[in-house]
């Protein structure tokens, strides 16, 4: 086989929770009752577009997850040798991008160096002057013709990437209409968004879109590498803080006594700490326990992959404790319902209570504050890793991003483009994320008064 | 109102023992002293000597909770758990890695961060519930719906954006402020102020958007009704009825940050340079030193649960009806 594919910790989370979220839709889908509040989100063009920019992050998030180690071409006895490199479907896709590094800084769509060195031409001169890029702009013999080889290639990938578009969005309006989405906006962001893809695309093949960074890496390729990193801080939490909330909040709120004065008790604990600091005590051990034991890890991926998990765990653990107070109050105020308590005469054993009668009816609480708490995860991501106790410094994420930029910001001219991107990327993935969470709490807050409302 | 007041301070007690259970069993459990010390003398290449050194000069030679070694007390007091730990409750932290004396340095180095927590906090109270209240005056209306959409665009920005973006056009571009530093007296306000504005800036979105929510849900209460029969102007509606009767859910919010400004913020402090709290926990952070943290971390949860506190009273004091008993 020419390659072993590999599942790292964090893939495995993430396919678990692909499978949780299919089966919820499934679910979801032969219930009307359900489907209901769904049906409002689909209606609001606001929600269906920045759904549309979230899918197409989530894609390449997932494409990123697929992990595999290639073989190397020696043989070892006939035995086959895998690489050390862990790689991705994503990185397969974008090799030119992940392979065409330069010696250092060069501007968006440059074709030389950002800083002069010292040259030597055919005669033998030294010269001191901007040296070409070895991949950016490498086709052009001459300098000056940048600007319009620019021009032309992005007006070129923007005309097919519109005419793809198109081809799109009349495919899919018939569909899109029967179903009652908004049409219109759909269609509309469809053509912007490919028109965007398609110039970067026809232009990324030949330059550096974004520019490149001080080992020369391409930055388009480490924005789209950060996706995957703030995608998995924003999802895998949740799979800790849920179960944590959910079970807790519902037994102190049901079982009461002495059950909840403990459930209370930890989460006061917890919650008193100021969550920045817990979590930087947490993950300060944390490290000092992966460094203490490296004969746990394969390659240096999976350490660092390791430490992604445990920061999704830690930020779990000290992030579930204000959905289990609303949980608790919510159980609270619902087992004095009548219907519970008609189901409590019948003799409905507590966990069937539980399960059946009081988790449904809680579900939109846990909707609502997982969608709102997303966006907040990935911003907290980049502050994390600034103060040092984020990802692994080795791991691509917008905020190592940051991070190394920074330290530039003291250079004349100014190195923008590397932190530029960064927030850029993650302004379009929080502000989705926020738009979409917005629509999501209308939809399933049943305080709002929807008396009239076609359905 | 005396009475009360102990009876919550005896309440918090379990609450701070919890905490410093917590904390000791991350810092000693999780990783025994010998890891520390590898970790902090460099994983390879250590010699045993080294690492008893380090424990040695740090406190950390001793057995975890008892000493069998000792005699009397000693036995239960010249152990980590009560050096480390239960000194923490008479707020004695002991010494950082670099010998300093931790509450000497809190101090010192609340001071500074007060500078810049203190102002933020009071004027972006002011400038926050200005702005919510002016979106619901024109609630329902495109100014209110631009607001909104304002809001929610500045919330989806990184915190780190606006200082770095703000630094860069503020100090580099137009040379106002110096870029970082801080100076005693007087002479602090050229340094404070970029801070002081970054720090409203960035959380204008979430703030405002949260009392409007709040105002909106008063506005349709009954006396808001009756101000308006009584012909009152809108403004003086929303301004002195709404914003009155708004309090109780803004204070929850408020009060209970008020003793966490003495830790300042991390991310700003380090930015700009400002030797108050939060660059001292930074700094600790990235120099691994264990005991700052852990301190902090103490420091941090005792100033939270007194704004807990303070909260309760602060409900007494903007609403008659709400007696502590």
């Amino acid at each position: 086989m020419s390659f072993m594919p590999v599942i790292l910790l964090s893939d495995a989370l993430v396919f678990l929770l692909l499978a949780a979220v299919i089966a919820s839709v499934w679910y979801v889908r032969r219930r009307e009752h359900l489907l209901l509040p769904w049906r409002r989100v689909a209606r609001n063009p606001t929600a269906m577009v920045s759904l549309l920019v979230l899918s197409l992050f989530v894609l390449v998030g997932l494409l990123d997850t697929l992990h595999y180690r290639a073989a190397l071409p020696e043989m070892n006895n006939g035995t086959t040798v895998y690489s050390p490199q862990v790689l991705s479907l994503f990185d397969k896709l974008v090799t030119p991008l992940r392979t065409h590094t330069e010696k250092t800084y060069s501007a968006p769509l440059a074709v030389t160096l950002y800083a002069k060195e010292s040259v030597i031409d055919k005669a033998g001169h030294v010269l001191r002057e901007y040296p070409r890029l070895r991949y950016g702009g490498a086709s052009l013999t001459d300098v000056q013709q940048r600007d319009s080889d620019v021009l032309r290639r992005g007006l070129t990938g923007a005309l097919t990437g519109l005419a793809l578009g198109l081809l799109i969005a009349l495919g899919s309006r018939r569909w899109l209409a029967r179903r009652g989405w908004p049409l219109r906006a759909l269609l509309i962001a469809t053509l912007i968004i490919s028109v965007l893809i398609g110039a970067t695309i026809n232009l990324a093949t030949a330059y550096h879109v974004l520019g490149t960074d001080k080992v020369g890496q391409d930055v388009l390729y480490l924005s789209l590498k950060s996706i995957r990193t703030g995608l998995i801080i924003g999802t895998v939490t949740t799979m800790v803080t849920l179960p944590l909330a959910l079970f807790l909040g519902i037994a102190a709120g049901y079982l009461r006594g002495w059950v909840d004065d403990v459930i209370q008790y930890v989460y006061t604990v917890l919650s008193s700490i100021p969550s920045v600091l817990l979590i930087a005590a947490a993950v300060l051990m944390m490290q000092v326990t992966i460094d203490m034991h490296p004969q746990w890890f394969a390659t240096s991926a999976s350490r660092a992959d390791m430490r992604l998990v445990s920061l999704c765990l830690i930020l779990g653990v000290t992030s579930w404790t204000s959905l289990c107070r609303l949980m608790r109050g919510e159980t609270l105020k619902l087992r004095e319902m009548e219907y519970i308590q008609a189901a409590q005469a019948f003799g409905v054993s507590p966990f069937r209570i539980l399960t059946r009668h009081i988790m449904p009816n809680v579900m939109h609480i846990v909707l609502i504050s997982l969608v709102m708490d997303f966006s907040g995860l990935v911003l907290a991501e980049a502050v994390l890793s600034y103060i040092g106790v984020g990802v692994d410094p080795s791991m691509i994420s917008f905020g190592t991003m940051i991070n190394a930029a920074r330290q530039e910001m003291g250079r004349d001219p100014m190195v923008w483009w590397s932190l530029a991107s960064a927030f850029g990327f993650m302004l379009v993935l929080v502000l989705s994320a926020n738009l979409f969470a917005d629509a999501v709490r209308d939809a399933f807050d049943p305080r709002l008064n929807r008396t009239g409302e076609a359905v | 109102m005396i009475a009360y007041l102990i009876r919550r301070i005896l309440y918090a007690l379990p609450i701070l023992v919890g905490v410093n259970l917590l904390t000791f069993a991350l810092f000693f459990v999780v990783n025994t002293p010998d890891d520390m010390a590898r970790m902090q003398l460099g994983v390879k290449r250590v010699t045993p000597d080294a690492i008893e050194q380090w424990k040695h000069r740090h406190g950390y030679d001793k057995p975890l909770f008892l000493n069998r070694a000792a005699a009397g007390t000693d036995k239960i007091t010249d152990t980590i758990f009560w050096q480390k730990s239960v000194s923490m409750f008479v707020l004695d932290f002991g010494y950082s890695d670099d010998g300093r004396n931790i509450s000497h340095e809190i101090a010192t180095r609340m001071w500074p961060s007060l500078s810049i927590a203190l102002p933020t906090f009071l004027v972006g109270l002011v400038v926050y519930i200005t702005f919510a209240l002016l979106m619901t005056l024109f609630r329902a209306t495109a100014l209110d719906m631009a607001g909104v959409a304002l809001c929610v665009l500045l919330m989806s920005i990184s915190g780190l954006f606006y200082i770095i973006g703000g630094q860069f056009v503020v100090s580099k571009l137009w040379h106002l402020v110096p870029i970082s530093g801080y100076a005693g007296g007087l002479d602090s306000f050229k340094f404070v102020v970029l801070p002081i504005a970054i720090g409203i800036a960035g959380s204008v979105g979430a703030s405002s958007r949260w009392y409007r929510t709040i105002f909106l849900e008063e506005i349709g209460k009954d006396y808001v009704r009756t101000a308006r029969a009584k012909g009152l102007s809108e403004l003086r509606v929303l301004f002195t009825h709404v914003l009155k009767n708004a309090m109780i859910p803004i204070l929850t919010g408020v009060v209970v940050v008020i003793p966490l400004l003495f830790m300042g913020s991390l991310l700003t402090e380090s930015f700009f340079g400002i030797p108050g709290l939060g660059s001292y926990t930074i700094d600790a952070i990235n120099a691994q030193d264990f005991s700052v943290v852990r301190a902090m971390v103490f420091l941090g949860s005792l100033l939270y649960i007194v704004g807990l506190i303070l909260t309760d009273i602060s409900y007494t004091m903007v609403d008659p009806r709400v007696r502590l008993s």
